[in-house]
């Protein structure tokens, strides 16, 4: 088996829980999905779904009440939960690189731009400091900042919203890594830096061969990015596949009402579509299925959780968790 | 078009924000040895004429730095204009005696972009929604758990839920009870600023419908302020499009998006990522938005226009129409 | 119905108080403080003597030692008596009246003060701002106790000197953090809704900007009062306090300074005490709260 052939990532039943005062939280609730080697997976949900917390427990970075408590997370198949915290460093940042929606979280807004690129670099890396100066400056070039020297010598607050959130995506691509996850990277900025940013990122993901997990609630921005497309509802992978058939044949209701619920989708002038009924509350799950409150297929069947399964035989690799998938009915303004 | 008054017209309006009075004859002198400097001043907003009429969704659409919510604040009476005049109904604000001019601000109510921030954490809901209403008279001490009540109603929340503090609530809903709070001092217009950017997309469909529904049964009129094209493609009759204090495009809706004509809106249209776009190679214009503080000479835009050329670098463009109701402002149309 | 529910349903100063009594030294020193406070309210009662009342001093009987048992009146002073026959029980009671009095009522005078000053310096901004800034920067520049004493002594001796003159100081702490949170507040988009909802300025500040900046106010409140108890005492005790027939703590320990050394400890010792104790709970529970209230260790 050649090293192309072992998945860079391979998540099985991951499940982390928040311990809170008013109970405990299943926030990640048996997550599982598969990375090859250069592919792109859009993870797609609203608030509350889970999606940044899967990306965190992926990580390491869930702080206490969090917990991961269940799963494996097989990185080129070492279990990352298994590994002591020393190894588990030795990788972050190195193999795997995480981007936030706020480029403050990765960036210290009293320290200038080299000099936290270097020291990002010397963590994983013997090399003299000019050496590791120079590498930040060329990461810069790559990720496509305008005169880089001039942006190492600023301090965060003096770049654009959009400058620095391309920093943290250099510190990021720093060492190569072979994993890169991006949580909400480009919600936070306009259409056009938006569109700077992911275009960049297609170009280096494509030219290193990185994998990529692009976590966003915006099912547009996935949809020109990603291969695959694994959509999130209390905790769950509720619908996963090729981008194409998710977005075009989405099998899943709750997939299907997000987006019909798009103006895009939606005669100009008429009333949107939505979803009827309230987001989950996580301290009162349904026993089954957790769209059923809200689902106009939902059954007597639903009270049992369903299980991921191939509803269409012309399309192996798209799943759904639902006893009634198929095309959403007509649309009923 | 119709003829009719419109609720708000904005005419010449210019906002600078951090300017100061010029200095005397010491404080030239300082300057000149460079001990002091001159303030940064920015411009927000920058000659812009915009009008609402009753029952109409005018959108405003524009990136960071593009003084739309500045703009959304002037028309709704928060901000006052550094030049030019706002009328609401026909009525310039200074000339109208107090009650009057109280008036005018309850005709005209904002609706914010952050639901959390929007709403006083210390307030129940009940004194949110209707002291206002109480403390001018729409309602007395005796039917204002009543008016609240319907007020709640009307934004689609349940009013048993009035005694309630806001961080009881999700986004979605406090965001309703921000527009309840608009709906109970009887506006005619409603200014959106980004009002469901911050919403997850099935809630934003549940908002986008209640305005519309508001629409059709109060015939509230809106300016409706957004980043988001689509949004504004799917409720606004007519959309001005801003970049960097002035107005740079406005036509009705379906032509804007059917024949945009100023480069600027043309890059935002064919940069928007459309759910119908997969594994596209993203089309993107070059540079960052400039600051507001240091706007390029002429065209603003001209650093960054594929067709940029000479005039654009010396000579400030004007708005002016380039078919029905379509205006632009953009040099190149001239040399057609 | 989920816990979390009905956590949530109940207004901030409950959910405050929830969070205040997780901590078991913090409920340990409001136990402490509400024992101190109801000593003091019941005085007349729980106390043998007044010690104010000169006609029940016997000065036949100072200086006895703790557990004696007095001549005539038929009491047992069990913490013993000071240099004119007091009975140091009754005496430390009173004492702690004078100093809570002293303590919570410049506190609060200097709260609402400061308070006003604060709020108005935020709202009006530009030159009311700055002036009443710099008048607070100026207060908070000297030196409390020497500003204490200069006061003191041009306004003469007494209790409600006593308290008027930590209004003075305090006054400024107070304004300073009113100012900080309002300029905060102020800022925030629900004032915009309020002013553009045609609210008059006033209200806005009362009933909106007011309740939010309470939480650093309240905290600096109860670490204020301990403060003020601190400086009554050493006030009296440097002689420029309470009158000599009023005693405060301060006093009392003043007092029995003298005696010290002739190993009549009991006269200072058990007063010291009684004020340590009750400033330690008073700064107990003022810690907690300020962890309690802040809004960056709350989820």
């Amino acid at each position: 088996m050649s090293a192309d052939d072992v998945p860079t990532l391979e998540v099985r039943n991951l499940q982390t829980r928040f311990h809170t005062r008013g109970g405990v939280l299943p926030v990640v609730d048996g997550v599982s999905f598969t990375l090859a080697r250069g592919k792109v997976l859009g993870l797609v949900g609203e608030s509350g779904s889970g999606k940044s917390v899967t990306g965190f427990s992926i990580m390491g970075l869930v702080d206490p009440p969090g917990r991961v408590e269940g799963g494996q997370v097989l990185f080129q198949g070492q279990d990352l939960l298994q590994l002591p915290p020393a190894a588990r460093r030795a990788l972050r940042g190195n193999r795997i690189a995480m981007i936030f929606q706020d480029p403050m979280a990765t960036l210290n807004p009293v320290l200038r731009v080299d000099t936290q690129m270097v020291e990002a670099v010397l963590a994983h890396r013997r090399i003299g400091n000019a050496a590791a100066r120079q590498l930040a400056a060329e990461t810069l070039a790559q990720v496509g900042m305008p005169s880089p020297e001039d942006r190492l010598r600023a301090y965060p607050h003096q770049l654009s919203g959009g400058m620095r959130q391309r920093v943290a995506i250099a510190i990021a691509l720093l060492h190569g890594p072979d994993l890169i996850i991006a949580d909400e990277p480009t919600t936070a900025l306009d259409v056009t830096i938006q569109a700077q940013i992911l275009s960049e990122m297609q170009k280096l993901v494509a030219a290193r061969g990185t994998s990529l997990i692009w976590i966003s609630h915006d099912l547009s921005v996935v949809a020109g990015l990603a291969d695959e497309i694994a959509v999130m509802y209390a905790g769950r992978i509720v619908e996963h596949g090729p981008v194409d058939a998710v977005l075009d044949q989405p099998q899943h209701p709750y997939t299907q009402g997000l987006i019909g619920s798009l103006p895009s989708a939606n005669r100009r002038g008429a009333r949107l579509r939505q979803i009827p009924g309230m987001g989950p509350n996580l301290l009162q799950m349904p026993p089954g299925c957790a769209f059923a409150p809200r689902c106009a297929r939902a059954s007597a069947a639903c009270s049992v959780m369903p299980q991921m399964h191939v509803p269409r035989a012309e399309a192996p690799s798209h799943q759904v968790r639902c006893f009634h998938p198929g095309v959403a009915e007509a649309a009923t303004a | 078009m119709n003829n009719t008054l419109p609720l708000v017209d904005m005419q010449g309006v210019s906002k600078r924000f951090g300017a100061r009075p010029p200095p005397g004859a010491l404080g030239r002198a300082l300057r000149r040895l460079g001990v002091t400097k001159p303030p940064l001043v920015t411009h927000a907003v920058d000659g812009v004429d915009l009008a609402v009429r009753p029952g109409e969704v005018v959108g405003v659409v524009g990136e960071s730095g593009c003084g739309k919510s500045t703009l959304g604040r002037i028309a709704a009476g928060l901000l006052a204009p550094t030049e030019g005049s706002v009328r609401v109904n026909g009525q310039l604000l200074n000339g109208l005696t107090a009650p009057e001019r109280l008036a005018a601000r309850l005709r005209v109510q904002m609706v914010f972009q952050d639901p959390f921030a929007s709403l006083n954490p210390r307030l129940r809901v009940s004194r949110i929604v209707g002291e206002a209403a109480r403390l001018h008279g729409l309602t007395d001490a005796a039917s204002e758990d009543d008016y609240v009540s319907a007020q709640l109603q009307r934004a689609g929340l349940d009013p048993a839920l009035r005694h309630r503090y806001p961080h009881q609530f999700s986004g979605g809903q406090r965001q309703r009870i921000g527009i309840a709070r608009a709906l109970a001092v009887q506006p005619a217009m409603l200014v959106c600023d980004e009002a469901v950017a911050a919403l997850d997309v099935s809630i934003q469909a549940q908002i986008l419908n209640l305005f519309m529904d508001l629409r059709d049964e109060l015939g509230l009129a809106y300016l409706f302020i957004s980043h988001d094209l689509g949004v504004i493609e799917h409720v606004c009759d007519r959309v001005a499009v801003m970049y960097l204090g002035r107005v740079v495009e406005s036509a009705p809706v379906d032509e804007l998006f059917a024949r945009p004509n100023h480069p600027y809106t043309q890059a935002l249209l064919a940069e928007i990522p459309r759910i119908a776009q997969r594994r596209t190679t993203f089309n993107t214009i070059r540079g960052e938005i400039p600051s507001p503080i240091d706007p390029p000479s002429g065209c603003h835009f001209h650093p960054r226009c594929p067709h940029a050329f000479d005039r654009c670098r010396s000579e400030v463009p004007t708005l002016r129409g380039i078919a029905i109701h379509h205006a632009s402002a953009c040099h190149l149309n001239d040399a057609a | 119905m989920s816990i979390r529910r009905s956590f949530d349903e109940h207004s901030i100063w409950w959910r405050v108080a929830a969070d205040f009594l997780q901590s078991r030294v913090a409920v340990a020193g409001l136990v402490l403080l509400a024992l101190v406070a109801l000593a003091a309210l019941a005085a007349p009662w729980i106390t043998p003597q007044n010690p104010y009342d000169l006609m029940q001093l016997d000065v036949l009987d100072a200086r006895l030692k703790p557990g004696t048992p007095s001549s005539a009146a038929g009491y047992t002073y069990w913490l013993g008596t000071d240099g004119q026959g007091r009975d140091l029980y009754s005496a430390i009671v009173y004492g702690l009246r004078i100093s809570l009095l002293v303590g919570i009522g410049s506190a609060l005078i200097a709260a609402v003060l400061g308070t006003g000053v604060g709020l108005l310096a935020a709202y009006a901004g530009g030159k009311v701002d700055a002036l009443l800034m710099r008048l607070v920067d100026l207060l908070l520049s000297f030196p409390t106790i020497l500003m204490a004493l200069m006061i003191l002594a041009y306004v003469g001796k007494g209790v409600g000197n006593v308290v008027l003159t930590l209004v003075l100081l305090e006054w400024a702490y107070y304004a300073r953090t009113a100012r900080g949170q309002a300029l905060v507040e102020t800022r925030r988009e629900y004032v915009d809704a309020a002013r553009g909802q045609g609210i008059p300025a006033w209200r806005i500040l009362s009933g909106h900007i007011l309740p939010n900046c309470l939480p650093p106010l309240l905290v600096i409140g109860a670490l204020q009062i301990a403060r003020a108890i601190t400086l009554e005492a050493t006030l009296s005790f440097l002689g420029l306090g309470v009158p000599i027939t009023e005693p405060s703590l301060g006093l009392l320990i003043s007092n029995g300074y003298q005696y010290l050394l002739s190993n009549e400890y009991w006269i200072s010792f058990f007063p010291g005490v009684a004020l340590l104790a009750t400033i330690v709970a008073i700064n107990l529970v003022g810690d907690q709260l300020r962890d309690v209230l802040n809004p960056r260790l709350q989820k």
